[in-house]
């Protein structure tokens, strides 16, 4: 019988079967670093005595703690700075290398590995970070792990991983118009929940699949952990290569053609199994929105804010209740009439170049509302000279927009770009959870162009009435 | 890590589904660069509300943890297992963990135990009609016993021989140098390095 993608990633990692009941020991062959899973790894490198196996396939950064404005400045908060010093200690120390805040290269590191050319297909990527998921639009096996996990790929170069369940996520049809990568997984996400994935490496296929963009497929293999799966891959295609042969790290030479050879063996084959399979009818979908505290919580953009009376599981309804509580909403409402005081466009889900052209078409000559904030944050430093070399700060600034330096920013509490208790947001992010944009922050989920367009109207808009 | 054989301790009702890694803790607590010292930070946010479970007795000197499903979805932070553990907490009861948060559980001590809605919907009554009664958590057994009434709970087979061993995941993986110098001598010169290759 054939086998899927993912199966063929894993089989051509194993570094030692697992017995019966066992996990495989898998071969990684890059470790992405940030400085908040990584301090107490490095620690327990030093009480054992052991070193960083393969620094050369190891690479950190800086994005999660850092400020976004007056970057070369030392940072304020010391707790920050001493996490990030301590990365730069550690990365010295063990011989890893690092894009520090200020280099060329810095940015978020689901955003720099792929745009560095490391990231690759029929690779297995990990990182201290969930949406490690992302890297998966390259058809690597990329997925998130924990800080015990990070030491003992430091120490190891290799993972003991159970192997997981196959789904594929078939998406046919045209997307309508202002319908983007984001809608598409935010509607997956609330069809089938957030653990709807659970114990399942997804394979998004499909023509809506085919057409989309690198940028695009990221967006989508970013969120797969929002529904529970660990992992999301996307097949290598003429895509694929097109976006990696220009990267600094692709493969030159007879180098390349052997790899181009090998990647286009990582297709699922035709009679291969897949567990579950779910299909999505792309020509159906409509800008999508969150409503809730999760991201299956959500609603077309022209839909209202649901009864709780509306779920029949009682667990549902229950959570329903609480996240309507919390977001002060009133089910009926329509989500079009939600008012927002902050816009954030960035992260790992949408501050890649593609996102911030497809905001800055909205916002060309407009400007954004009196009431609202707007924080355009590109994903890394190079996204930021690139969308600079095109003018985009332009767009941003004129509109009224603040544009940042690359980072983590609003998508989490952890640096100065917070919401204050009580404020809402429109956000290109991923997750909408109590408190994740800071302290009794409001979160609504919104695609790149719903932003730029709720920047605006200064409600939740669909891009299409701007 | 210590090994976990039984554990009888008094156990919490959280009727909550969804209960993500940043609800766990907050973002906030992970600048931290230390391993210990997060019980702080475990449930900041709910624990601000006098009513919220652990801010009522007995339930403060909890140490089972009987939640809704999908526990530990979000963020990979092992911070969240650790905040369990230093406040107390050595078992978590679910009809559903996220991936992440299980596999960090597993490596740090902490047992996840999976039992199906109904069954923790059993204990949630219970536990509000005898406040603050205990459960014994048996990982040989794979059992948790509540007053006259026994569920079998399931965990990952190779993390329960881990657990009950104590057994740490680096040195056994070592334990494979000769595989993984034989797996690193075949694998393709293409794939991509950070830095110079080392000679």
């Amino acid at each position: 019988m054939g086998r899927t993608l993912s199966q063929k990633v894993w089989d051509d990692h194993v570094v030692k079967p697992g017995e019966a009941g066992q996990p495989d020991l898998l071969y990684i062959d890059l470790q992405l670093c940030h400085e908040v899973t990584s301090p107490q790894a490095f620690d327990g490198l030093r009480l054992a005595g052991r070193q960083v196996r393969h620094p050369e396939l190891t690479l950190a950064t800086e994005d999660h703690n850092t400020p976004t404005a007056d970057i070369l400045a030392p940072i304020a908060d010391p707790v920050s700075r001493l996490q990030v010093d301590t990365l730069r200690r550690n990365a010295a120390e063990f011989g890893v290398p690092i894009h520090s805040l200020g280099d060329k290269d810095q940015g978020v590191v689901h955003i720099i590995g792929p745009q560095l050319g490391l990231t690759q297909p029929g690779m297995t990527i990990v990182c201290g970070d969930s949406h490690t998921s992302t890297h998966g639009a390259f058809g690597a096996l990329a997925f998130g792990i924990g800080t015990s996990e990070v030491e003992h790929v430091l120490a190891t170069q290799t993972l003991p991983q159970m192997k997981p369940k196959t789904m594929a996520v078939t998406v046919t049809g045209q997307l309508p118009q202002a319908v983007s990568a984001k809608d598409l997984i935010l509607t997956h996400i609330a069809r089938v929940g957030t653990g709807g994935g659970a114990g399942y490496v997804a394979e998004y296929r499909g023509d809506t699949i085919e057409r989309l963009s690198m940028d695009a497929r990221m967006t989508i293999c970013n969120m797969s952990i929002e529904w529970g799966a660990r992992a999301g891959m996307i097949a290598p295609d003429r895509t694929t290569l097109e976006y990696l042969k220009s990267r600094p790290n692709a493969p030159q030479g007879e180098a390349w053609d052997q790899a181009v050879a090998y990647w286009a063996t990582l297709a699922s084959d035709p009679d291969a199994h897949f567990d579950k399979e779910v299909f999505i009818d792309a020509t159906e979908l409509t800008p999508f929105v969150t409503w809730g505290t999760n991201p299956g919580q959500g609603v077309g953009l022209g839909e209202t804010v649901p009864f709780p009376t509306s779920f029949a599981d009682p667990i549902d309804r229950a959570a329903a209740e609480r996240a309507l509580a919390y977001m002060d909403l009133t089910p009926g409402t329509k989500m079009r009439d939600i008012t927002v005081d902050v816009v954030f466009l960035g992260s790992c889900t949408n501050g890649r170049i593609e996102d911030l052209r497809a905001a800055a078409d909205i916002l060309r000559g407009k400007k954004v509302a009196d009431q609202v904030r707007m924080l355009v944050v590109p994903g890394s430093a190079r996204v930021r000279a690139q969308a600079m070399a095109e003018g985009l700060d332009e767009v941003f600034i004129r509109a009224g927009a603040e544009w940042r330096e690359a980072g983590c920013s609003m998508c989490l509490g952890m640096n100065p770009d917070t919401l204050a208790p009580g404020q809402r947001s429109a956000s290109t992010s991923n997750r909408n959870f109590e408190g994740r944009q800071g302290k009794g922050g409001r979160t609504h989920l919104v695609s790149p162009t719903v932003a730029a367009a709720t920047a605006v109207l200064g409600h939740l808009a669909d891009p299409r009435e701007v | 890590m210590e090994k976990f054989t039984t554990h009888t301790g008094v156990a919490v009702p959280l009727r909550r589904s969804n209960v993500d890694t940043d609800q766990i803790i907050p973002a906030v607590y992970l600048k931290r660069v230390t391993r210990t010292g997060f019980e702080d930070g475990l449930f900041s946010a709910w624990r601000n509300d006098p009513t919220f479970v652990l801010n009522q007795k007995p339930y403060e000197s909890g140490s089972i943890l009987v939640a809704g499903p999908d526990f530990g979805t979000g963020s990979s932070r092992e911070h969240a297992v650790w905040a369990l553990m230093d406040y107390g907490f050595r078992v978590v009861i679910s009809p559903r963990f996220g991936d992440i948060f299980r596999s960090n559980a597993g490596k740090a001590g902490l047992v996840t135990a999976v039992l199906p809605e109904r069954a923790v919907e059993e204990l949630w009554s219970a536990l509000d009609s005898q406040v603050g009664i205990t459960l014994s958590v048996d990982l040989a057994t794979t059992s948790i016993t509540a007053g006259d009434r026994v569920y079998q709970f399931s965990i990952e087979e190779y993390t329960r021989y881990r657990l009950l061993n104590g057994l740490d995941d680096i040195s056994v993986t070592l334990q494979a140098e000769a595989e993984i110098r034989a797996y690193e001598a075949r694998r393709p010169a293409f794939k991509p390095t950070t830095l110079p290759v080392r000679v």
